[in-house]
C-alpha cells in the first residue's frame, strides 16, 4: 500500500502506541481488500457502543485506549438513555457497565450522540467518504444522501476517528457503486398507497435476495422516511450498505450510473404486492415500540398528531436521539400526554427494554427482523396508524 | 522449512498446531475465560485453543468476535498464533487488538502436526 509520511509516522508509533495500533487495524483491512492508499475521512460513526453487544472484552479493550479523534466522530445508541434510565427498569449493574463504556468513549473523543441517525443533525455532502457503522445510517448516508462508506466495525471506525483515515477500497470507489441486482414490483399502482412499514416489509425482502450486492429499484417513489425504512431492513436482513431507486436516489440521476443501468446484465427480480402484505400480521401485540432507526422530525410531527386526545393501555415505547427531542418540546409533549414513552440514546434492539417482552408491534422491517435474535420477542408489523391503533386498544 | 505468508498481525509465537477446515465464530463459539471451542457444530469442540498455532479458514459471525479475542488475550487463553487461508475483518481486527501473530495466504502446505514458529511481521512460518 502507498503510504504518506503522516500514515508511515502514525505506523511507526510517533503518534503514541493507540494510534499505532489503530493504524496497524486500517492496514490490514487495506491489505485484505487491496487498497491502493488511505483516504480521509470528513466523520465517523462508531458503533459497539451498547454494553449489551461489546460485553466486558469490548469495554475493557476501551479503556487500555487513549488519545482523541481528529475528525468530527458519533456514538451509536448506548443501551439505556444517559438520563433517566433508572425509571426504564435498567438493571443496575448493566447501567454501571453502559456508563463505564460512556466514559471511555468521551475519553477517546466520540461525541455521545446515541444516535444511528446522525445525518439528521449534521450535513453529509454527497461524495463526502465517511467510516460509518450503523448499518442503517450507513445505508442512508450512501444511498440517499450519496456519500461513500463502507459498512466499518466498532474497531475499525474508531480507527479511523482517531486517525482521520480509512483504507480506499469499496464504496468509495464509484465503479464499486453501480446496481447488481433489480427489483421490480408486480403492480406499481399499489405502491402508491404505500406507509414506511410497507417499504421496511418491502426491505425485508429484497435484503435477503440481495445479500451483498447493490439493489436498483425502479417502479416506486418512495419519499426520504420511506427510503430510510426500505434501506434499515434491507441491511438488516441482508448486508446491503447501498441501493438505488430510480430517478429518487442521486447517484441514479448521473450518466455514468445512467450508462450503467443501461448496458449492464443483471439479475431481475420481481416481487408481488402481495408478498409484502403477508408480512402484516394479526396477532395481539403486547408492547408498542416505534423508532426503529430513530425518528425524523416528520415522523415525530405525524405521531404527535396521532397520539393527541388519545391514551395508551400498553407499554408505548418510542425511540428517538435526544437532540430531537430536545428541539421539540411541545411535541414530545403530546405524545408524553397519551402515556407514550418517548426514550432517547438508545433502541429496542440494542437496549433491554424489549427482552423477552412477548409481542412487540413495530411498524420497522428492521426491527422485525432484529426483535426475535436479538430480544427473544414476537415482532408484529404494522403501519404507524395501526401501531398507535393497537397501542391504545381501539 | 520456511513457508512465506502475508503478514496480518505482527510478531512472533510458537506452539502445537491446532488445524480445521472449518471457518470459526468466535463469538459464542470459544470461551473468552478458558479457550476452549464450545461451539457445538465446529469439529474442535472441546479442544483448547490456548498457546496453540490455530489453522483455520477465516472467521466467520458476529464482529463482536474481535473482542472475544482481545478478552482470551487477556485472560492468557488465547492461541500463540493464527494461519488463515484468507483472513477477514474480525480476525484481523482482533488479532491485532490482541497482539497475536497472524498471518494468511500461505505459499506451501503445513504438516499435519508439531511445533511451528509464526512470524506476523514478516509474513512467514517454520518448522523442522
Amino acid at each position: 500500500m502507498e503510504l504518506d509520511k503522516y500514515d508511515q509516522a502514525l505506523l511507526n508509533g510517533e503518534y503514541g502506541e493507540t494510534k499505532q495500533k489503530m493504524m496497524e487495524i486500517l492496514l490490514a483491512l487495506g491489505k485484505i481488500y487491496e487498497a491502493e492508499k488511505f483516504i480521509e475521512v470528513k466523520s465517523v460513526q462508531v458503533s459497539g457502543a451498547s454494553f449489551k453487544t461489546i460485553g466486558d472484552a469490548g469495554l475493557s479493550w476501551l479503556n487500555t485506549l487513549s488519545g482523541k479523534a481528529v475528525v468530527p466522530s458519533f456514538l451509536n445508541p448506548i443501551g439505556m438513555p444517559r438520563d433517566e434510565w433508572q425509571n426504564l427498569g435498567i438493571p443496575d449493574d448493566f447501567a454501571k457497565k453502559q456508563l463505564e463504556v460512556n466514559a471511555a468513549y468521551a475519553r477517546l473523543g466520540i461525541r455521545l450522540t446515541c444516535t444511528c441517525t446522525p445525518y439528521y443533525f449534521n450535513i453529509i455532502e454527497r461524495g463526502d467518504h465517511l467510516a460509518w457503522s450503523e448499518s442503517s445510517a450507513v445505508s442512508y448516508v450512501n444511498s440517499v444522501l450519496g456519500a461513500r462508506t463502507n459498512r466499518e466495525g466498532g474497531p475499525s471506525a474508531l480507527a479511523a476517528a482517531l486517525t482521520g483515515k480509512t483504507p480506499y477500497y469499496g464504496l468509495h470507489i464509484v465503479k464499486n457503486r453501480v446496481p447488481q441486482i433489480d427489483f421490480h414490483i408486480d403492480d406499481p399502482a399499489a405502491t402508491k398507497s404505500w406507509t414506511n412499514a410497507h417499504y421496511g416489509a418491502l426491505g425485508i425482502i429484497a435484503g435477503a435476495i440481495s445479500g451483498n450486492r447493490i439493489p436498483f429499484f425502479t417502479d416506486i417513489r418512495p419519499n426520504r422516511d420511506m427510503l430510510k425504512s426500505l434501506g434499515a431492513a434491507m441491511a438488516a436482513s441482508g448486508a446491503v450498505a447501498l441501493y438505488h431507486v430510480n430517478e429518487i436516489t442521486p447517484e441514479t440521476r448521473f450518466p455514468f450510473f445512467k450508462k450503467h443501468i443501461e448496458e449492464d446484465d443483471r439479475e431481475v427480480v420481481e416481487i408481488e404486492v402481495a408478498e409484502i402484505e403477508e408480512l402484516f400480521g394479526s396477532l395481539e401485540a403486547d408492547v408498542i415500540a416505534l423508532g426503529c432507526p430513530h425518528l425524523s422530525e416528520e415522523e415525530l410531527e405525524e405521531l404527535a398528531s396521532l397520539l393527541e386526545n388519545r391514551r395508551v393501555v400498553m407499554p408505548f415505547y418510542i425511540f428517538a436521539a435526544e437532540e430531537l427531542r430536545a428541539k421539540h418540546p411541545d411535541l414530545c409533549n403530546k405524545i408524553l400526554s397519551s402515556g407514550a414513552k418517548i426514550v432517547p440514546d438508545t433502541c429496542m434492539v440494542v437496549s433491554p427494554l424489549m427482552d423477552k417482552a412477548g409481542v412487540v408491534m413495530t411498524n420497522s422491517g428492521k426491527a422485525f427482523t432484529y426483535l426475535p435474535g436479538m430480544c427473544k420477542a414476537t415482532p408484529l408489523l404494522g403501519t404507524l396508524e395501526e401501531c398507535v391503533r393497537a397501542g391504545c386498544g381501539e | 522449512m520456511l513457508l512465506q505468508g502475508r503478514s496480518i498481525a505482527k510478531g512472533t509465537g510458537t506452539g502445537p498446531l491446532l488445524i480445521t477446515d472449518t471457518p470459526i465464530s468466535f463469538l459464542g463459539g470459544v470461551d473468552p475465560k478458558t479457550g476452549i471451542v464450545i461451539d457445538e457444530s465446529h469439529p474442535l469442540l472441546g479442544k483448547s485453543i490456548t498457546g496453540k498455532v490455530l489453522v483455520f479458514p477465516y472467521g466467520k459471525g458476529s464482529t463482536v468476535g474481535s473482542y472475544v479475542l482481545y478478552a482470551l488475550a487477556k485472560n492468557h487463553a488465547a492461541p500463540a498464533a493464527i494461519i488463515n487461508t484468507e483472513c477477514e475483518t474480525i480476525i484481523a481486527t482482533g488479532a491485532i487488538i490482541a497482539e497475536i501473530p497472524t498471518i494468511d495466504r500461505l505459499n506451501g502446505v503445513l504438516p499435519t502436526d508439531g511445533v511451528v514458529t509464526v512470524d506476523g511481521t514478516s509474513g512467514t512460518v517454520s518448522f523442522a
